[in-house]
């Protein structure tokens, strides 16, 4: 993307948004997948194809590993996932009651590791954890998303919200001029979406890999010129959950494929 | 395309003053392929054979959403028998790196001179594909893809 | 192991023509990359596929970097046996891996 490109595009939208912009009514709402060209919608569509499900076998293997000091594996206390774990993801980031705030679910298998199996947690963006997330995620394939319902969520909901309305950066721009306002016009040759995480973790071309939603806003957030949140912190969390909130309703879709 | 490459090459050093301990990697603008390398790959395939353009179709979407990842399927015309077969089929490209994509070795027994795969290119160019039949033929079809870059950039993560 | 996606029809007709489809994770690191120290990125790629169908070598394919990572490969056969399809991946740095699929023919 040309530096000249980005300026004159960050200029138009500072003159033309107003102060509070309007999010996208619920009949506009579309995934980032009715964006892609059909031939990358064809490899999301195959299980076969789709090399994002190569993490998702991983995971499985995973899933059924005994692990740490504890000698567990997932499976020994959640059982078989396909049933235990369905509609999980759907609704996560959930509220942790002993931290007291929202953890996503990179965050709660590792809580999971840490104080059940007794293991180390795993890195994140490792490829353990990838895989092990994108099975639990791929269980709620095809359900609603359900997350930020819980009450005792509301003011981290907020707080997301308003990091997603920030302008921020060398380029002052907020999540929404481009997400809210934007959306369906093109950047430097690519769609602009509405930055609904439907199919996290995701395989994205650009990685030639599976990625998580904190890799995409840590890349998406460098790319507005502004500092990006550590993996894992507060800000990242809040602001992963304000998206899932305002994805409310579309069908999880993990593994997606994108650009 | 020069600025692009220096400017990433600074943003990843500015990345790797903050991040200890890892190893960022950026991507250098690499030497591109000529028409001379191209020319010279084929001919390490087909020799001083003719070969002739038709009976082989390429198919690439005509616009290219990410240059990593781009489907491709090439297909021949051909019944398929022991007497008449496909035996190989060869795909070069123009400007990448190396000229080289894949060579594909099919059997008498395909039913039917088609393959799939996946391709990488570093921006938009000419993409060859060259059959070589049971009867010594050389068939050829040439294809020009645009391939568009990403919007944000990837950095050091 | 790495992993491997294989999608073989269980069932075919005798003389049926058809299409295998196989996906393997692998990086396939071209090459062409450069640390921030400058440092090349050694090349780590599969370098051949192939396929036995009961044995006998119906497909092979030689991998370039030019081939994205996570290698996709699709190629046609005439089903005229019931048994195994055997496959192979090989490259850099010692790299192989295999997978197998059955296919039943009436």
């Amino acid at each position: 993307m040309s530096p000249t490109g980005t300026i004159v595009v960050a200029a138009l939208l500072i003159a033309v948004s107003p102060a509070r912009t309007a999010e996208i009514p619920q009949a506009e709402r579309r995934s980032g997948y009715s964006f892609m060209a059909p031939d990358t919608q064809a490899i999301q569509d195959d299980d076969t194809t789709n090399p994002g499900m190569l993490w998702v076998l991983d995971g499985e293997k995973l899933w059924n590993n005994k692990a740490g000091a504890a000698g567990k594996a997932c499976a020994d206390c959640h059982h078989e996932a396909r049933a235990s774990i369905k509609g999980v993801a759907a609704r996560y980031p959930a509220f942790d009651k002993a931290l007291g705030r929202p953890v996503n679910l990179e965050q709660r298998i590792n809580l999971c590791r840490t104080g059940q199996q007794q293991a180390a947690p795993l890195p994140y963006e490792s490829r353990d954890l990838l895989a092990l997330t994108a099975f639990v995620a791929q269980q709620s394939r095809g359900l609603p998303i359900d997350a930020a319902t819980d009450p005792q969520l509301e003011p981290f909901v907020a707080k997301g919200r308003e990091l997603f309305m920030q302008r921020q950066g060398q380029l002052n721009l907020g999540c929404t001029n481009c997400h809210d306002d934007n959306w369906d016009k093109r950047l430097a040759g690519s769609a602009i979406t509405q930055a609904h995480p439907t199919g996290y973790p995701l395989y994205r071309m650009e990685w030639q890999s599976l990625g998580s939603l904190q890799r995409r806003l840590r890349a998406c957030i460098t790319g507005i010129r502004a500092q990006p949140y550590d993996y894992g912190a507060p800000e990242m969390v809040e602001l992963e959950l304000y998206l899932m909130s305002r994805a409310r309703g579309m069908p999880v879709e993990t593994p997606a494929v994108r650009p | 395309m020069q600025d692009d490459s220096t400017r990433r090459q600074f943003l990843g050093l500015a990345g790797s003053a903050a991040v200890l301990g890892a190893v960022p990697i950026v991507t250098l603008r690499p030497a591109e392929a000529t028409p001379a390398m191209l020319a010279s790959a084929i001919r390490n395939v087909v020799g001083e054979a003719v070969v002739r353009t038709g009976r082989v179709k390429l198919e690439v979407p005509p616009l290219v959403e990410n240059g990593n990842t781009v489907p491709m399927t090439v297909s021949v015309q051909n019944p398929m028998t022991t007497e008449d077969h496909v035996k190989s089929i060869h795909v070069f490209n123009e400007k990448n790196p190396q000229p080289n994509i894949g060579n594909f070795y099919l059997s008498p027994q395909a039913g039917r001179a088609q393959i799939s795969t996946r391709i990488r290119l570093a921006d938009s160019q000419k993409i060859v594909a060259i059959a070589r039949l049971s009867d010594g033929s050389f068939w050829s079809a040439t294809v020009d893809v645009v391939v568009t870059l990403a919007a944000c950039t990837d950095e050091v993560i | 192991m790495a992993s491997a996606l294989i999608n073989v029809p269980k069932k075919a007709k005798r003389g049926e023509t058809i299409e295998i489809k196989t996906l393997m994770s692998h990086i396939m690191e071209t090459g062409y990359r450069h640390t921030a120290e400058g440092e090349v990125v050694p090349r780590d790629i599969i370098t051949t596929f192939s396929c036995r169908y009961n044995g006998a070598e119906i497909f092979r394919a030689e991998l370039f970097p030019a081939i994205s990572a996570n290698p996709f490969i699709t190629f046609f056969t005439v089903a005229n046996e019931s048994g195994k399809f055997e496959f192979e991946w090989t490259g850099d740095r010692g790299f192989a891996a295999t997978a197998s699929a059955s296919i039943t023919v009436e």
